[in-house]
């Protein structure tokens, strides 16, 4: 089938005239979290490829911490990360309305004003 | 202070830094996979730093010319790199242990220079600390992932090891200011230095599963801290010269 994304153009293989492709066999994908100050949270950065977990935060320091200040860098296998299916991305539809839960819903300002004014001086 | 010893030290530190800089910078692009192609550019643009802040401070305390002149307008002779860092960048296998031997051997020169009566560079060791620290434990992980992978990577390891190790022995060439560099406490000399080194490989390349190659004495690559360069430093420095030379008083 064609792309539908005029930048993809696709080749075409037939199934039973490719070689086998070993993907993973060794190397494996880790994600990376940058922090860049002590205390501070760490910030998912992205990806690098390698076999074992030091050699990831190796390449993970240069990729991503070669620029700017760092503090820290964790990696985390990528297989090791849980997440829900795309399709239940439904379960979070009507969070948006739910305004009740952010702060700034709450108008105080001129309660607290009120209620400051009442207090003997 | 004599400032030819210092000089003397100062030159092949640089030098050794600058060639073995712009070697490892050709695997930029060509690297065996993009993240190992990104660190090892990365810790070749800092060696280059390190003789640009060695020709820096040749150039401001000890009245050498500016270190883009002296970097890219002096001539093959008078470089005083070892021919260890001259040598082509092979496979990647070769230039890995290079990585290892080379950077371990900075690594405890720059150790020993943090306590030098000489202030400059000793605050030179000290603001560097920390990359170098990248540098080795990169190396010492690269070996013992793949002294320890299969029969390939281990073998491979060993043969780039058993033909880099006299070039390696070479780096602690004896210069003539040795004892002179002692007394004034500015560096406890080569040999020091290599005893250190020996010490400190033997343990990782242990840790790799590999054999520390013996060298005789007849074997060891000497030549380049006195002017004696292999066949690859001039063909280098062609290449790595060839724009400034063009028009050397250019504003860049």
């Amino acid at each position: 089938m064609n792309s539908l994304d005029p930048r993809v153009k696709r080749l075409h293989l037939k199934a039973d005239e490719t070689e086998p492709v070993h993907t993973n066999s060794h190397l494996v994908t880790w994600e990376v979290f940058h922090q860049d100050k002590r205390g501070k949270q760490h910030v998912h950065v992205g990806v690098v490829h390698a076999s074992s977990p030091e050699l990831a935060l190796l390449m993970a320091k240069e990729a991503f911490g070669r620029r700017g200040k760092t503090s820290n860098i964790w990696v985390v296998k990528t297989s090791d990360v849980f997440t829900f299916e795309t399709e239940d991305e439904d379960m979070f539809e009507t969070t948006p309305e739910k305004t009740f839960r952010d702060p700034a819903f709450y108008k105080v300002r001129d309660r607290i004003e009120r209620f400051q004014k009442q207090q003997p001086q | 202070m004599n400032n030819e010893a210092l000089k003397d030290l100062l030159y092949k530190m640089a030098d050794d830094a600058l060639i073995i800089g712009h070697r490892n910078s050709e695997w930029t692009g060509i690297g065996p996979m993009l993240e190992e192609d990104l660190a090892f550019s990365s810790m070749a643009q800092d060696k280059i730093g390190h003789a640009q802040a060695l020709y820096q401070i040749l150039h401001e305390i000890l009245g050498e010319p500016e270190p883009d002149k002296v970097a890219f307008l002096r001539e093959e002779k008078l470089f005083k790199c070892c021919q260890f860092v001259e040598l082509p960048i092979g496979e990647y296998d070769f230039s890995l242990v290079r990585h290892f031997l080379f950077d371990h051997a900075e690594a405890i020169r720059y150790e020993m220079l943090a306590g030098s009566s000489f202030q400059p560079l000793a605050q030179l060791a000290k603001k560097i600390k920390g990359e170098i620290k990248y540098h080795t434990m990169h190396a010492d992980t690269f070996l013992k992932q793949l002294g320890k992978g299969n029969e390939e990577s281990h073998a491979r390891l060993q043969q780039a090891l058993n033909f880099a190790m006299p070039y390696a022995l070479g780096i602690f060439e004896q210069g003539p200011y040795e004892a002179e560099l002692a007394v004034q406490r500015i560096f406890a000399g080569e040999e020091a230095l290599k005893t250190r080194w020996l010490e400190k490989i033997s343990v990782v390349v242990e840790a790799a599963g590999l054999q520390l190659p013996v060298v005789a004495a007849d074997k060891i690559v000497y030549g380049g801290r006195k002017g004696f360069h292999s066949e690859y430093l001039k063909a280098l420095l062609d290449e790595m010269c060839e724009v400034v030379r063009t028009d050397p008083e250019a504003e860049w």
